[in-house]
């Protein structure tokens, strides 16, 4: 009896295995003559369900990359093999991944997830086995305390550098009363918490904070309060389509206050179903957005044109903030590896001592106190002109 | 912006939100009236019809047309959907149809994921007007059109149940299948037309709803919730109550996130409900008619 327990428990584990590898890819060198043992490197994204729009890009822009690094002799002759698992988008898929990577395919290091949930589910696996992981997700949570997340790494800007920026315009234009509106899910709490808490230290009133969901489709009652408040300007944490939304209800009920964005609406969609309602909002942006108006000396210009030209001829789309996180993961990556040799502790040491590291989501200086890196100079104000977006000096 | 103007604005977005859940629950009390069941699908046949107007819009058909092959495009998947899953299975008992129907909205809502992504999508307002000003409050006039839907749509049924031959039989087939069928009545073939017909009402509602709400593959759920709730609200056999339940839930939902909390706005929609079937089981305009 308790044999054939055994045995169903077993089985059971197989298909759950095999389950997990049909979703694996794998990238196999390009130069397929190359005399030394690859490097692994997995990767865990959210390239398909829900979160799929953050995924597919990340996924686009990795097998790039690979075929890009291993066409020019890998790192020091070593071509990398990279294990491209899919979590659909799911916490349990995510962990089952890791486990994978860790256990059977002994990768060096993995990049992922997409989002901040399973960014944080894989956490523990990744630390118990001591493998150092570079998260494309944006809460500061994946990163914090340091002192417990000596593992974990991520190359996508703080809420608090969205923070800054947004009040450096307020200051700029002299507003001291603001509204604010978030989405009533993690992303808004998160953005709208950071806002608040350094409005305050700066000086600046949030007279009112409004909130709704992210299947909303209309926010005038929100907005009519906002009308009826002593606010200059107002603050909207969301991504499209409520952020979408949430503009047009903004120009219908006519108010004329400036209208500020997180960098959630920094895509091309959030234009598209905005429409003309999107003229003259103002949000703080990676560079990659606008990377042919920035200024020559500025130091990532170079990388974000390279970058777009070579996406722009392989997938014949520009690339998204998405892909750029992806792209600085493998390179930090990369450079590490180079420093330290196929050993996960030293890849791990040689992240942490990264500085003046050039990325497209900004320069990073990792320390052990920030394993983000990026500064306020990652990001840039933007305004919607004639549904496009231009640089604000 | 004067606190009377406050409540004016309410009131308006409240009834746009409001005849928008009033014509899903329209959908789900025709299919309720005809078939005894609730086809919990309703809200992907809104996704089906915005989001097929959508891709017909951008492929270069002209927006009329676009919009007649959606209605169409759902009213076929709904009679689809009642040949294959529902008739096959019905002398099964009313609970296992309406699971059924939570099937059909799983499926069709992963066809619509892997058809159209998680992007969302939107089409262009009827009439490019700028928002109409009403003592300090403003409606955009696509509002207007789905007020006018709303109306048009319910006296059509009003006429057909009260008035024609068809309509009278389907309230007979409804009442008491057996005897229907010893006068001539074909309730198989009844069933299917109502799930064509709800379809096709539920898509024209998702085409008239998206320049203000935008369409995503997953807009169903919430909005096929929140019919139901209106039709629960307004009592599930009547026409008339399905409109008055959505506008009242919509206005209540405006004036709550307006005065209570914005956050608390789907959880006040919910206590409402449970508040309506513990005082009155019927709904606002329920007939005290039993509909086993």
């Amino acid at each position: 009896m308790k044999r054939s327990l055994f045995l169903v428990c077993l089985l059971t584990l197989l298909v759950l295995a095999g389950g997990c590898g049909k979703a694996k890819t794998t990238t196999t060198p390009a130069a397929t003559k190359a005399q030394k043992e690859p490097y692994t490197i997995g990767a865990i994204l959210d390239t398909s369900g829900p979160a799929a729009s953050l995924g597919e890009p990340e996924r686009d822009t990795l097998q790039m990359v690979v075929e890009e690094l291993n066409a020019k002799g890998g790192i020091d002759g070593h071509p990398v093999e990279l294990i491209l698992l899919d979590n659909k988008s799911s916490e349990s898929e995510a962990v089952l991944a890791a486990k994978r990577l860790v256990n059977e395919d002994k990768v060096l290091a993995i990049i992922g997830c997409s989002q901040t949930g399973t960014s944080l589910a894989i956490v523990d696996t990744v630390t118990k086995a001591q493998v150092p992981m570079i998260s494309v997700a944006s809460s500061a949570k994946i990163v914090t305390p340091p002192s417990e997340r000596r593992w974990i790494f991520k190359t996508t800007q703080n809420n608090e550098i969205v923070a800054q920026k947004m009040i450096a315009y307020l200051k700029q234009k002299g507003i001291k009363d603001v509204a604010v509106l978030s989405v009533n899910n993690a992303y808004g709490r998160d953005g709208a918490g950071t806002f608040i808490e350094l409005a305050a230290k700066n000086g600046i009133n949030v007279v009112l904070h409004e909130k709704f969901e992210a299947t909303d489709t209309d926010m005038t009652a929100q907005l009519a309060k906002v009308k009826a408040s002593p606010a200059k300007a107002t603050a909207v944490f969301a991504i499209p389509p409520a952020a979408s939304i949430v503009t047009k209800n903004f120009r219908d009920l006519g108010l004329q206050m400036p209208l500020l964005h997180c960098h959630g609406i920094g895509n091309k969609k959030f234009l598209e179903l905005a429409g003309d309602a999107a003229n003259g909002v103002v949000a703080p942006m990676g560079k990659l957005l606008v990377a042919e108006q920035l200024p020559d000396n500025d130091p990532q210009k170079q990388v974000l044109l390279k970058f777009i030209a070579d996406y722009q001829k392989k997938y014949h789309v520009r690339p998204t903030t998405f892909s750029g996180h992806a792209y600085d993961a493998f390179y930090l990556l990369v450079n590490a590896i180079k420093q330290a040799g196929p050993d996960r502790a030293k890849i791990r040491d040689a992240l942490e001592q990264t500085t003046g590291f050039v990325g497209v989501s900004g320069v990073f200086n990792m320390s052990a106190q920030d394993h983000s890196g990026l500064g306020e100079d990652a990001m840039v104000l933007v305004e919607v002109k004639d549904g496009k977006w231009h640089l604000l000096q | 912006m004067g606190t009377e103007s406050q409540y004016i604005q309410y009131l308006l977005s409240g009834l746009t939100t409001g005849s928008i859940y009033a014509l899903i629950a329209l959908a789900l009390v025709v299919t309720f009236n005809i078939t005894g069941i609730f086809n919990l699908a309703i809200g992907e046949f809104v996704t089906i019809g915005a989001l097929t107007a959508v891709s017909l819009l951008h492929a270069g058909l002209p927006a009329t047309l676009s919009y007649c092959i959606a209605v169409l495009v759902a009213g076929l998947v709904g009679a689809l959907v009642e040949r294959a899953t529902i008739h096959p299975a019905r002398n099964a008992s009313v609970l296992s149809l309406i699971i059924i129907t939570i099937a059909v909205s799983i499926v069709l809502r992963g066809a619509a994921l892997l058809i159209w992504k998680t992007y969302p999508y939107t089409l262009p307002p009827f009439v490019t007007a700028p928002p109409l000003r009403l003592l300090g409050a403003s409606l955009v006039p696509q509002s207007l059109f789905i007020l006018g839907l709303a109306v048009v749509a319910v006296s059509l049924l009003f006429i057909f149940f009260e008035f024609t031959y068809t309509g009278k039989a389907v309230r007979a087939a409804m009442m008491n299948q057996t005897a229907a069928r010893l006068v001539g009545i074909n309730p198989g073939r009844l069933s299917l037309f109502a799930f064509t017909f709800s379809g096709a009402i539920a898509a024209l509602a998702g085409i008239f709803i998206t320049p203000i709400t935008m369409a995503t593959y997953d807009m169903g759920f919430m909005l096929g919730l929140k019919g139901f709730v209106a039709a629960i609200l307004g009592g599930v056999t009547n026409a008339t109550g399905a409109i008055i339940g959505g506008i009242l839930l919509g206005v209540l939902e405006a004036f709550a996130a307006g005065m209570v909390s914005s956050g608390l706005k789907d959880a006040i929609a919910m206590v409402v409900m449970i508040a309506v079937l513990l005082t009155r089981p019927t709904g606002i305009l329920g007939s005290t008619r039993n509909s086993a």
